[in-house]
C-alpha cells in the first residue's frame, strides 16, 4: 500500500509541474478532462458492474449546455459548468430509471439505443449549430477572480477538479454504499435477499457517474472552446469504454492510465497514420478482450500479488 | 411502402442477431459491419469482376459467412465462457476495425449500386405506385425469414442447434461437433446480415457508416421484440420499419428518434420486451 501511495505523489507532483516541464498545456488539460470521464465511467462499469454504451450522452450534453449557456446567453464559466452538470445528472436519471430495469447485455444496448436518442436531439435541435457544433465557446474568469484565458491557469482549474472528482470516487467506493455496489456486482441476487433495494443503489451509482461525466464534458468544452457532435456521438462512449477497460475497470488508476494512453495515441498516431487510428482502437479492443481483461493496472496488480 | 422495405432489413438483420444470440449468447455488434461488407461485396463484384446483381446474391453472403466463420474460430471462440459482455465489446472491436479500413481504403463518400434490369420499373396500383425492386425487397427478406425459422423450428439441423442453446455440453457428450455447429451459425447469422446489405444496395447509398446507424436501430428492434425470439424480432422489425416510415410522412423530424422513444415506452411498460419471456 505504501508504494501505491509512493506512485500517486509522484504522479501527482509530475502533474504539477506540467506547465515548467513545457508539455503542451491544451493536450495535458484534454487528457484530464477524459481520464475523469474514464474515472466516472469506471464507477459504474468496475465498481457497480454496469456496461453503459451510451455515457456519450452525459458528457455531450454537458458540453452542449455549457456551450449554449456560455456562447448565447452569456452565462459565466461556473455557472454554466454548473448547469452543465445538471443537465447530466438529471439526464442520467432519466436514461437510469430506464435503463436499469434491464441487466447486463440489455443494459448495455438500452443505454446505447438511449444515447443515440440524445444523438439525434442533439443534431437536429435548433440550438446546438447541428453539424458544425458550437465554436468560440469563451473560458471566461472564475468567480470573476480569476481569468482562465491563460492556459496555466486553466490547466490548474483542471487538475484541481480531477483530483477532486478522483478523490471522490475513492470515497464513493470505500464507503459504506459502495460497499453495497460492489456486493451487487459480484452477486446480485444475494444482495437482494439481504435486504437491499438494489434498484435505488444502482439508480444512485448511475446518476453519480453520469454528473461526473457531465462535469468532464463541461471542462473540455472549456478548454478546447467547442462542442461538435462528436462529443456525443457513439464513438465517444466507446472510447470510455476502451479507455477503462485497456487501464484496468475496477481499478483505482486504470482509468487514469487507460484515458492517457489513447488520448495520447489518437493526438501522435492520427498524424502518421491518419484514419487507420479507428483500425488500431478496433485492434486493442480485441486484445485487451482475448488478452489481458484485467486492464494494465489490473494485471501489474495481479503480477504483484503472485509475487 | 418506404417503412416496409426499411421494415425488411431490420427483420433480417434482428432474426440474424436472434439466431446468434439464442444459439451462441453473443450479442453481435458488428453486426451492421457485415451487412456493410455484403453491400460492398456486391459493388465490387460487380466493378472488378463483372458479377451481376443474382450472382452478388449468391456470392456476397456466401463470402461474408466464410470471414464470419474464420472470426469465430480465430478470436469469438475464446468468449463463450466468459460473460456476455465480452462478447459485445470483441464485436465492437471487429467492428471497428471493418468499418475503419472500408472507409480507408474506399473513402467515406457513398456510392450507388444499379437496380437490376429484370426488376426496373414500378407498377400502378392506382392509390400508389410500387417501385418493382421495393416489393421484391419485402418479398425476398420474407422467404428468408420464413426459410430461417423453418429450419430452426421443423428441421433435424434445427433441433440439434436448439439442444445446442440448451446444453451444449450434454450436446457433445452425445458426439455431435458442437464447435463446428456454433462457427457454422455464426457464419449463418452473419451471412443473413450481408444478404441484406446486397438486397439494401440498389436502394441505398453504399458507404463504409450504413451499417453503423443502423446495428443501433436493430438493438432497440431487438430490444423491444424480446432477443432470442426469432419470430418476435421478424415481427418486430418489419413494425417498427412501419411506423418509422409514417412517422417520416407525418413528422419528418422525429423519424430518426420513433423507435428508440417506442424502445422506451416498452421497457417502462413491459420490461421483458414484447416477445420476451424473462
Amino acid at each position: 500500500m505504501r508504494k501505491a501511495g509512493i506512485v500517486y505523489a509522484l504522479a501527482g507532483l509530475f502533474a504539477l509541474c506540467v506547465p515548467i516541464l513545457g508539455i503542451y498545456p491544451i493536450f495535458m488539460m484534454k487528457l484530464l478532462c477524459f481520464a475523469m470521464f474514464a474515472c466516472a465511467f469506471n464507477l459504474l462499469l468496475g465498481f457497480s458492474g454496469m456496461l453503459s454504451f451510451g455515457h456519450a450522452a452525459f458528457f455531450g450534453t454537458a458540453a452542449y449546455a455549457t456551450g449554449w449557456l456560455v456562447t448565447a446567453h452569456g452565462w459565466g464559466t461556473a455557472p454554466a459548468i454548473l448547469a452543465g452538470v445538471i443537465a447530466a445528472a438529471a439526464l442520467g436519471l432519466g436514461i437510469g430509471l430506464i435503463a436499469i430495469r434491464r441487466r447486463g447485455i440489455y443494459f448495455a444496448m438500452v443505454t446505447m439505443a438511449l444515447a443515440q436518442l440524445v444523438y439525434f436531439v442533439c443534431l437536429e435541435a435548433p440550438f446546438t449549430g447541428g453539424e458544425n457544433g458550437l465554436q468560440d465557446v469563451a473560458r471566461g474568469s472564475l468567480v470573476g477572480v480569476l481569468a482562465l484565458k491563460s492556459d496555466v491557469a486553466m490547466y490548474y482549474v483542471v487538475l484541481a477538479a480531477f483530483a477532486a472528482v478522483f478523490a471522490m470516487i475513492r470515497r464513493i467506493v470505500h464507503s459504506p454504499f459502495g460497499q453495497v455496489l460492489k456486493a451487487i456486482r459480484d452477486n446480485e441476487s444475494r444482495a437482494i435477499s439481504l435486504g437491499y433495494d438494489i434498484n435505488r443503489y444502482k439508480l444512485l451509482a448511475f446518476v453519480l457517474s453520469a454528473t461526473l461525466s457531465g462535469l468532464a464534458g463541461s471542462l473540455k468544452t472549456l478548454v478546447l472552446g467547442f462542442t461538435t457532435l462528436s462529443d456525443v456521438l457513439q464513438a465517444n462512449s466507446g472510447e470510455v469504454i476502451l479507455m477503462t477497460l485497456l487501464g484496468g475497470a475496477g481499478t483505482f488508476a486504470g482509468p487514469v492510465v487507460g484515458a492517457a494512453l489513447v488520448v495520447t495515441l489518437q493526438e501522435y498516431l492520427s498524424d502518421i497514420v491518419g484514419g487507420w487510428v479507428t483500425v488500431i482502437i478496433g485492434g486493442v479492443f480485441v486484445a485487451c478482450v482475448l488478452a489481458f481483461r484485467r486492464g494494465i493496472v489490473g494485471e501489474l496488480a495481479a503480477l504483484r500479488l503472485r509475487r | 411502402m418506404l417503412g416496409l422495405v426499411n421494415g425488411a432489413f431490420y427483420a433480417l438483420l434482428s432474426l440474424g442477431l436472434a439466431v446468434i444470440f439464442g444459439l451462441m449468447g453473443v450479442v453481435n455488434f458488428a453486426h451492421g459491419a457485415f451487412y456493410t461488407l455484403g453491400a460492398f461485396a456486391a459493388l465490387l463484384g460487380l466493378q472488378w469482376f463483372g458479377v451481376n446483381y443474382w450472382g452478388a446474391l449468391v456470392l456476397a453472403p456466401l463470402a461474408v459467412g466464410v470471414l464470419g466463420v474464420v472470426l469465430e474460430r480465430l478470436f469469438l471462440r475464446h468468449v463463450y465462457k466468459l460473460e456476455p459482455l465480452y462478447g459485445l465489446l470483441l464485436t465492437f472491436g471487429l467492428s471497428l476495425i471493418a468499418e475503419g479500413c472500408l472507409r480507408e481504403l474506399f473513402g467515406s463518400s457513398g456510392r450507388s449500386y444499379p437496380v437490376p434490369d429484370a426488376l426496373q420499373g414500378a407498377i400502378n396500383m392506382g392509390f400508389m405506385i410500387l417501385p418493382i425492386y421495393r416489393a421484391w425487397v419485402i418479398l425476398a427478406s420474407l422467404v428468408i425469414c420464413g426459410g430461417t425459422w423453418f429450419v430452426i423450428e421443423r428441421t433435424r439441423l434445427g433441433s440439434t442447434l436448439r439442444a445446442a442453446t440448451e446444453n451444449a455440453q450434454l450436446l457433445q457428450a452425445f458426439g455431435v461437433n458442437v464447435p463446428l455447429l456454433s462457427a457454422a451459425t455464426y457464419g449463418g447469422g452473419v451471412a443473413l446480415a450481408a444478404l441484406a446489405g446486397v438486397l439494401a444496395a440498389p436502394v441505398i447509398v453504399v458507404s463504409p457508416l450504413m451499417g453503423n446507424s443502423l446495428v443501433t436501430v436493430v438493438f432497440a428492434v431487438v430490444v423491444i421484440g424480446g432477443m432470442g425470439s426469432i419470430l418476435g424480432s421478424v415481427v418486430s422489425g418489419l413494425t417498427l420499419g412501419v411506423v418509422e416510415g409514417f412517422t417520416k410522412v407525418i413528422y419528418p423530424e422525429a423519424s430518426n428518434i420513433v423507435v428508440f422513444v417506442i424502445m422506451a415506452l416498452v421497457l417502462i411498460l413491459r420490461p421483458a420486451g414484447l416477445f420476451g419471456k424473462e
